[in-house]
């Protein structure tokens, strides 16, 4: 081989090796994303992931779809009526309704997966702790035969965060609620590709063509018809800020779920849309072990209450972006309708220490070493842990900060057994606005103590007393007023402290339009 | 030779035996509960407790080794806590990709650091061999992430070149797609590679070079490449073959970052995955094959050395 012919045949394959990317060159019909983690567990009733979720409602319809406003109306329903005082409500099921498989959608279908998510779901569970039958009359029809009135039936089966009532097949909804169901049938306007699912890298969705959106309606969240405008939209697993941020700058992909707050600068600047989708934000919660000194004594826990400030924590996870961080916040989230600011006089104003280690010390808190658990895996968590622990060692607390990830951390903070013991004392977490919505969804409301509670144990009969009243409320000016008592129970037990309420940003590429306010939703989305 | 690497491959059951215990008990005994996790924060106690008991993860120590030993013994690795898919299938999935950068890297490494390294030695205190030796500093001391954003940057998003991340399967039909995905990570995981394989071929030519045979091939008039490539590298290739086997292990350990990078679905992302999640069968059978491959990579090398020194007999 000559020389020249060499350098040629090196010339020429460089070239094609370093063509001009087309990966962007792909159809309108194709919509890539990057969701905000990896997609592990499939069945949205069996874990509370958001990224479940997400997936869930592409895969799986509901009976009834929640509006910008929290407002149900039926979505696989046609109609539901009440008789009987309210005791009797029937469900009918709109025509035309088909699972992925082809087969229809019957109401045995329906009552299956009710159940079993009322096994797992804490709005589920009030819900069929006042159901005394659920049965399916005929292949239309769902009935609920309720001990009491229960006004919040539609809002319930409408629910649109973690552990919503996805409806698939009977022979699937009839699985043990504490296994996972890894078969994907629903009845949603996608369907997932199992035979193109990599773990960890891409899954696969694709039009579900039997798909009948409702005739009716103003789309808007998991509300009024769905139209699934592209053939397939893939899921992008990437795991790295600064790959993701490239990956939407260059067309690569077309929507970045949840960018990194450092990067929103960079891709406003590469002509990105960067916007807020979901109003409702997340919401930090610090959490005590109640059932170990010094947080079993309430008003060491109430002292605690004028050392937080909410800005910085606003600050440490958003940046100084104020539009992207809320103060004030209460127990249920800003701008709402449960939201209020009644009691929260305690987490206002300016932060004096010396007066809140003068309250701790008239609590009784004597310098009892304080375990604080602190992820360093997750940036939020992360965060949250540098600022508690910042802030607890300047109201005067012997603070030990144990820095672990994100697994430790959520297999310690079940141990309640004391700090010796490989027990906690302190732990912060967040979770979606969409769960702190109202008293049904919002866990770390109960007070059902060590018997029924989550992580944390508190223990307030006031508040479990107010909730179950807030359940019965006969309209919303009277679910407000239960919500400001409740607000004001919270500052006196005090079973969490809301930190402050960040938003999410997404972006997405020029030519995304359409993309529904909320979660990351699939339906109605167009690219030009 | 034949009945030597039989005893070799017998060699690595106990080892990949230890390996396995080794790795169950750490990650009995390791923090985290993959039930926790699985069932979220608004989980009760005894929510846990049940998502625990139906994974199985509630039995004794013994008794789930020894199920799991059995199961591996039948080539059967075990279902993932999370996904509910078979272990051995997810590594099938990731294993191309990981093995597809690695080999990459190490063409890409071997055929830059060696003549590198012969002509740092070469030019000995020239400054080529400051250029070289400055390249290999560099190689080493600039973390791979680094070097896979810059790369990623200037070739990806401002010259368009090449893709920003991802991966697509080889296909002989058309390996192109394959190459451009692959090229930058394997030039961002292969740097401190080349950096170590340049220095030691520099150092071990350096002092074959000096050795008496070479002088006397020089006074029989041998030509400078002659010298170089056929008596002085050949008698040097038994120490870069022995750095390329240990570097190995630094080449797996490097895929996880690069693969996280690149977004490369590899083994080394996806036990990083499973470990975070404490997806313990998915950690347990990746170390195992992992550790499996580093015996037979050993085993190989031990095997080129035959082939650079006739000496060598087993």
């Amino acid at each position: 081989m000559k020389r020249r012919t060499l350098l040629q045949g090196f010339g020429a394959s460089a070239a094609a090796l370093a063509a001009p990317n087309l990966a962007a060159a792909q159809g309108s019909r194709v919509l890539k994303f990057i969701p905000q983690s990896d997609l592990t567990v499939l069945d949205p009733i069996w874990t509370t992931a958001y990224v479940t979720r997400n997936h869930g409602f592409l895969v799986f319809d509901t009976l009834f779809g929640s509006d910008g406003a929290f407002k149900a109306s039926p979505q696989m329903a046609e109609g539901m009526t009440a008789e009987n005082d309210g005791k009797l409500v029937r469900i009918t099921l709109r025509s035309g309704l088909k699972f992925h498989d082809g087969s229809p959608v019957l109401a045995r279908d329906c009552v299956a997966s009710i159940k079993r998510w009322g096994a797992r779901d804490s709005f589920g569970q009030t819900l069929m702790a006042v159901t005394d039958e659920l049965t399916a009359p005929d292949d239309k029809t769902i009935q609920f035969k309720l001990k009491k009135r229960f006004a919040l039936l539609p809002d319930a089966l409408a629910k649109s965060s973690s552990n919503f009532c996805a409806i698939m097949p009977e022979r699937l909804a009839l699985t043990d609620p504490f296994k996972q169901v890894t078969e994907m049938v629903g009845s949603g306007p996608y369907k997932f590709k199992a035979d193109e699912r990599n773990v960890g890298h891409l899954v696969v969705y694709e039009r579900n063509a039997a798909y009948v959106p409702r005739a009716n309606g103003v789309s808007d969240c998991t509300a009024g018809p769905k139209v699934a405008n592209f053939d397939r939209v893939e899921w992008h697993v990437i795991p790295d800020g600064s790959t993701a941020a490239a990956a939407l700058q260059s067309g690569e992909v077309d929507w970045w779920e949840n960018p990194t707050g450092d990067m929103l600068p960079l891709l406003r600047k590469a002509g990105v849309t960067v916007t807020v989708q979901d109003p409702t934000g997340l919401i930090g919660c610090m959490r005590f072990n109640q059932l170990q000194p010094p947080f079993d004594n309430p008003a060491i826990r109430r002292a605690i209450l004028g050392a937080v400030s909410q800005e910085d924590y606003g600050i440490a996870i958003a940046g100084d972006d104020t539009s992207m961080y809320s103060t004030g916040v209460g127990v249920f989230t800003p701008g709402t309708p449960l939201a209020s600011k009644a009691g929260m006089e305690p987490l206002l104003g300016k932060r004096d220490y010396d007066k809140v280690k003068r309250d701790l010390a008239a609590a009784g808190y004597k310098g009892e070493r304080v375990v604080l658990l602190a992820p360093t895996d997750l940036n939020v968590l992360k965060m949250q842990g540098d600022i508690a622990g910042d802030m607890l060692k300047r109201a005067g607390l012997n603070v030990d900060v144990q820095a672990m990830d994100w697994g430790s951390v959520v297999g310690r903070r079940v141990n309640k057994g004391p700090i010796d013991k490989g027990g906690w004392n302190v732990a912060c977490t967040f979770w979606a606005g969409g769960d702190q919505l109202n008293p049904a969804g919002h866990t770390f409301l109960r007070g059902n103590g060590e018997a029924g509670g989550n992580w944390g144990w508190p223990n307030s009969p006031k508040l479990e007393e107010l909730r179950n009243a807030w359940f019965d409320a006969p309209d919303l000016a009277a679910q407000q007023k239960l919500a400001q008592d409740m607000q004001v129970q919270v500052m006196q037990d005090v079973p969490y402290i809301p930190l402050s309420q960040t938003m999410q940003a997404t972006a997405f590429r020029k030519d995304i339009t359409n993309v529904p306010n909320g979660f990351a939703m699939f339906w109605n989305v167009r690219k030009s | 030779m034949f009945a030597y690497i039989v005893r070799r491959i017998v060699a690595t059951i106990p080892v990949v035996a230890i390996v396995a215990l080794f790795i169950f008990s750490l990650l009995y005994f390791a923090p985290g509960d993959p039930a926790a996790i699985i069932a979220g924060d608004q989980a009760s106690p005894a929510d846990v407790e049940r998502i625990r008991a139906s994974l199985g993860l509630d039995r004794p120590f013994v008794v789930r080794f020894a199920e799991w030993s059995w199961q591996v013994l039948h080539g059967d690795l075990g279902v993932s806590i999370f996904t509910n898919l078979p272990v051995t299938k997810m590594i099938g999935q990731r294993i191309e990709p990981t093995v597809s950068l690695m080999l990459l890297t190490l063409l890409l490494a071997i055929s830059t650091a060696v003549p590198l390294g012969v002509l740092a030695a070469w030019k000995q205190g020239t400054w080529i061999d400051r250029l070289v030796m400055m390249i290999a500093v560099s190689g080493f001391s600039v973390p791979v992430f680094v070097v896979g954003y810059i790369l990623a940057y200037v070739f990806a998003l401002s010259l368009d070149w090449f893709p920003v991340q991802g991966y697509t399967p080889f296909s002989l039909s058309d390996p192109l797609p394959w190459l451009r995905n692959l090229i930058l990570p394997a030039m961002a995981l292969g740097l401190a590679f080349v950096a170590l394989i340049a220095r030691i071929t520099r150092a071990t030519m350096l002092e074959v070079l000096s050795q008496d045979y070479i002088r006397t091939a020089r006074a029989k008039g041998v030509g400078q490449r002659p010298i170089l490539f056929l008596h002085a590298l050949k008698n040097a290739a038994v120490p870069i073959v022995t750095i390329i086997g240990i570097g190995f292990a630094g080449l797996i350990g490097g895929a996880v970052v690069t693969e996280s990078v690149f977004a490369i679905p590899g083994v080394g992302r996806l036990v990083v995955d499973a470990i975070l999640r404490r997806d313990y069968p998915i950690i347990q059978g990746v170390v195992l094959i992992l550790s499996f491959v580093y015996v037979l990579v050993n085993l190989g090398v031990d095997l080129l050395y035959t082939l650079f020194d006739p000496r060598i007999r087993y």
